[in-house]
């Protein structure tokens, strides 16, 4: 290759590597406010903003739905497995809303430590499969669970 | 083979053998499209949350694709015409930036109707989402400062270290869902390990996928041939294919 | 599926055949937008030659 062209071949791959480098540090300065939610360990630490509206997305914690009094509010945990915080949210659930899903819930933490949100968006994972498949992985799922609880009773 | 590519450099070798490859492609573009939607859309059976709204996947995920396929190519072109004054690869780079936008755009507005009885929600500022519109912006910025500089090799010039600078988007697009808490979720099929996703829905995926990239080979050489004559217009092939025009 | 199943895309029928209808604009618009090109510059330079012809 002649000279001038491997001299700008490497001004290339130079600003290539130079702006990846520049990319990646403005990218971690910024990495908090990239996050589009806090999980709830992240808010348990104390990592979300006080006094100010973010987001809070985890799981929908089983058996925790509850429809209050007034009939038009909600309250459910959300979780990351390891942190659980109470939501409190008064609208319409998008479609994909169960328990066990995962959720993006849009809000500002009340006093009494409960989540109170003004939109709950569901998240859903990069699963792909039939409703016979989704099904059967769940029979199987509970077979597992039972035969592991059975184990541990000693039976 | 070397003769080959030695006359693909040349414009008049590149125009002709360009028009020859362009009836092949678009058959088996077309033909392709056709299975894949059948297969998406009537064979593959619905999913067992999202129900019948996935099959918007079979025009959204394939698009999101070529958006970044289509923006390396632009960029390795840019630089090949930056480095080795190959006027070939100036067209190239610049005749696929239009294409590029498109499925930019197409995987932007699909993913916004998907996501609104999906997620409840038409657009959120998450990294992925924000990071693929920035790739509008980058391909929007290509074309617009082509045309804003006259001389057009300056003009490849210019637009070549453009989209050489914004290749750093492209692994952020990619690895922003793993990076950062995302709305969007993780990736099914563009990961190490095997895709999560039954193989009546991938197969269809697979083949608009390859649509796709027939569709943007297609369409690009038909932008480049165009390309090639406005810069060659004095040459004496080109006078002489308007005036037997 | 039947026919009528595939129209009503299990409730979804809105946002999936808006999104394939999108779809199809932007590439037939793809395709013709180099054809028409093409013809325009075929035109243009037509117009010219017969110019440079006549001038000289």
């Amino acid at each position: 290759m002649r000279a001038a062209r491997k001299k700008r071949l490497y001004l290339i791959l130079l600003v290539v590597v130079g702006v990846g480098v520049a990319a990646a540090l403005a990218l971690n300065a910024f990495n908090q406010n990239l996050m589009f939610f806090y999980s709830p360990s992240e808010v348990n630490a104390g990592k979300a903003p006080p006094h100010h509206p973010f987001r809070l997305g985890g799981l929908v914690t089983d058996g925790s739905l509850k429809r209050l009094p007034n009939g038009l509010t909600v309250q459910f945990d959300v979780t990351d497995l390891q942190k659980t915080v109470s939501i409190q949210y008064t609208g319409i659930l998008p479609d994909l809303f169960r328990e066990g899903q995962g959720i993006v819930a849009h809000g500002q933490m009340r006093d009494d430590g409960v989540f109170v949100a003004d939109e709950v968006l569901a998240k859903h994972d990069e699963k792909y499969m039939p409703p016979e498949v989704a099904a059967s992985l769940k029979d199987a799922h509970d077979k597992g669970v039972t035969a592991v609880k059975a184990k541990e009773a000693g039976l | 083979m070397l003769r080959f590519f030695h006359q693909l450099g040349s414009p008049k070798h590149f125009y002709r053998i360009a028009g020859r490859w362009i009836p092949w492609l678009a058959a088996a573009c077309a033909a392709l499209m056709l299975i894949g939607l059948y297969q998406g859309m009537v064979v593959a059976p619905p999913d067992y949350q999202q129900g019948d709204s996935y099959r918007i996947m079979f025009i959204h995920v394939p698009s999101a694709w070529m958006s970044l396929f289509i923006y390396i190519v632009m960029a390795v072109a840019g630089a090949i015409g930056l480095i080795w004054h190959m006027k070939l690869a100036e067209v190239i780079a610049i005749s696929s930036a239009p294409i590029g936008a498109s499925f930019t755009f197409l995987a932007l507005v699909t993913g916004s109707i998907w996501g609104k009885p999906m997620w409840g929600a038409w657009w959120v500022w998450d990294a992925r989402l924000t990071s693929e519109l920035i790739l509008l912006f980058l391909y929007l910025g290509v074309m617009a400062l082509y045309s804003a500089v006259e001389d057009k090799r300056t003009a490849a010039r210019a637009t070549a270290i453009l989209a050489i600078v914004g290749v750093v988007n492209i692994p952020i697009i990619h690895y922003s869902v793993e990076w950062w808490n995302t709305l969007h979720q993780g990736p099914t099929v563009t990961k190490f390990g095997a895709p999560s996703i039954d193989l009546r829905m991938l197969i269809p995926l697979l083949v608009m996928a390859v649509a796709f990239k027939l569709f943007y080979a297609t369409v690009v050489l038909m932008r480049a041939r165009v390309e090639v004559l406005q810069r060659e217009r004095n040459a004496q092939w080109v006078r002489e294919l308007v005036d037997i025009s | 599926m039947t026919l009528q199943e595939f129209f009503h895309m299990g409730g979804y029928a809105v946002y999936v055949w808006s999104s394939y209808a999108i779809a199809l604009v932007v590439l037939v618009a793809n395709v013709v937008a180099p054809i028409l090109q093409r013809r325009k510059l075929f035109v243009q330079l037509a117009r010219r030659q017969r110019r440079e012809r006549r001038e000289s």
